[in-house]
């Protein structure tokens, strides 16, 4: 059994699966950005007390889950997610769900993810793939970050689907409750919805470690790691600093492009001056973090490492900090038309 | 990032696929277009498996020195930590501690054993009798 279903690849995987579901349930116009715009996707967080790989917890977007859940709230549509402590149950639904003919959101880990390469298979859970078919034992799968469709044996898809540690799966699966018509006034309204919850997000997000300011501390913290850590440990964090911004789907530069290229997108809809302008600044902010990826790469390779080294990688920061508070700061100042 | 400058340094994912990239064309219009990889990360890459196998080997140093028990190494070698171990095994945290050291890890019953081998993707008797120079 195979369903109708197109795959698209994407950057990154939740937006992938967003949007490739939806528009397998009727709304043609969503695409990546839209996808990740709608449901708020750009964030920071750096997480002091937590461990990521022996390294520090970073990430450049908002929490998994997220994009899917407030993509298709704002849109109006309803979602049915599920969770197991079954294994025959997990696959029974995935199933039944085949049969009736709907393509299913699948959480996986990737460290048992067979298709991917070894390289990629650390201990990290929150990958998103589509389900979108079975020919005898195998599943069809789409995953947005592969430019082809794949397949899993049952086995390797419950494997995947049951993989243990932070975030784990527990054979989460989600998709659209039904087909829906969207209209373009909705979308308007999503776009709107999601740019404030980007702005809150990024500018008052209570606390010191996420959002502009989640940023500034992370400049600060990088200037003390050279003599806290040692420089071979402190050229770890800097790869795992690059690694969360470039690796696995981001679009480049830590999703700033995507949300660059939302908000020509959404100018689309609200034929309004200021959005082209201040997508403008997204790629300025995402270009000034892959130049300071090629300067923490520097240090990671063991060509810089001097105390001045770190302290240029804190001031890139810093830099990206002003430019992106500009930035939301320019967006919550948007006079929305009706 | 403008179109013409998005790399294509061939990675370790890019063997498998391209990935999109998002970048500006002359026009300053976003658009996509598929990337092989790009230097700075595949580094950044590097580093990070180097320091798993820099783990490895310690954890296989400490095994022969008899400072840790074969399962610290065979946890190393899986790229796991005690929570990820303690979730597969379904031994609590601290047992999965006690476990890692040799004195406790001798008197583990075959049945115990039994669960680290399944995670550890190995045999009983393979933990057992761990060859390691």
């Amino acid at each position: 059994m195979k369903l109708d279903f197109q795959h698209i690849q994407a950057a990154h995987c939740e937006n992938g699966v967003t949007t490739s579901l939806l528009r397998h349930n009727g709304i043609e116009k969503i695409t990546e950005p839209l996808a990740f715009g709608i449901g708020s996707g750009l964030f920071y967080i750096y997480i002091p007390f937590m461990k990521i790989n022996n390294g520090p917890a970073i990430a450049f977007r908002t929490q998994p889950g997220l994009i899917f859940k407030r993509t298709c709230k704002s849109l109006g549509i309803k979602i049915i997610r599920k969770k197991f402590s079954s294994k025959q149950e997990a696959q029974k639904v995935l199933e039944e769900c085949l049969q009736a003919g709907q393509p299913v959101g699948c959480q996986v880990g990737v460290y048992y993810l067979t298709y991917f390469p070894k390289e990629y298979r650390f201990h990290f859970n929150a990958h998103n793939i589509i389900v979108f078919g079975k020919e005898g034992d195998d599943f069809l799968v789409s995953d947005p970050v592969m430019e082809q469709t794949t397949s899993l044996s049952s086995y390797e898809l419950e494997r995947v689907r049951f993989a243990k540690g932070a975030f784990a799966p527990r054979g989460q699966l989600y998709y659209p409750k039904e087909k829906v018509h969207v209209t373009d006034g909705q979308i308007r309204k999503a776009i709107r919805t999601g740019i404030k919850r980007n702005v809150r997000d990024m500018l008052h997000i209570p606390g010191n470690i996420a959002g502009i300011r989640g940023i500034r501390y992370t400049a600060r913290k990088i200037r003390s790691w050279k003599d806290k850590l040692g420089p071979q440990k402190a050229g770890s964090y800097l790869a795992q600093l690059v690694r969360m911004q470039e690796e696995i789907g981001t679009g480049g530069g830590g999703f700033r492009f995507i949300y660059g290229a939302f908000l020509q997108q959404a100018y689309a809809y609200h034929p309004i001056d200021a959005l082209p302008e201040i997508s403008k600044k997204f790629t300025q902010t995402g270009d000034l973090w892959r130049t300071a990826a090629v300067q923490a790469a520097g240090i990671y390779k063991g060509r810089l490492g001097k105390q001045e080294d770190f302290n240029t990688m804190s001031d890139y920061l810093l830099e990206i900090a002003d430019l992106e508070k500009q930035a939301f700061i320019d967006l919550s100042k948007v006079k929305w038309n009706p | 990032m403008k179109k013409d400058e998005i790399p294509h340094d061939l990675g370790a994912l890019g063997k498998v696929t391209k990935e999109v990239c998002y970048a500006v064309d002359d026009s300053g219009k976003y658009t996509t277009e598929l990337s092989e990889g790009w230097e700075i990360k595949a580094k950044a890459l590097d580093v990070a498996w180097h320091d798993v196998e820099e783990r490895i080997n310690r954890a296989k140093q400490k095994v022969i020195s008899g400072e840790a028990s074969p399962l610290l190494y065979l946890m190393e070698l899986k790229l796991m930590d005690i929570p990820i171990v303690s979730a597969y095994t379904g031994f609590w945290k601290w047992q999965v501690k006690n476990h890692l050291k040799p004195s406790a890890f001798k008197k583990l019953s075959d049945n115990k054993l039994q669960k680290y081998a399944e995670v550890f993707e190995t045999t009983v008797d393979n933990i057992k009798n761990i060859k390691l120079t």
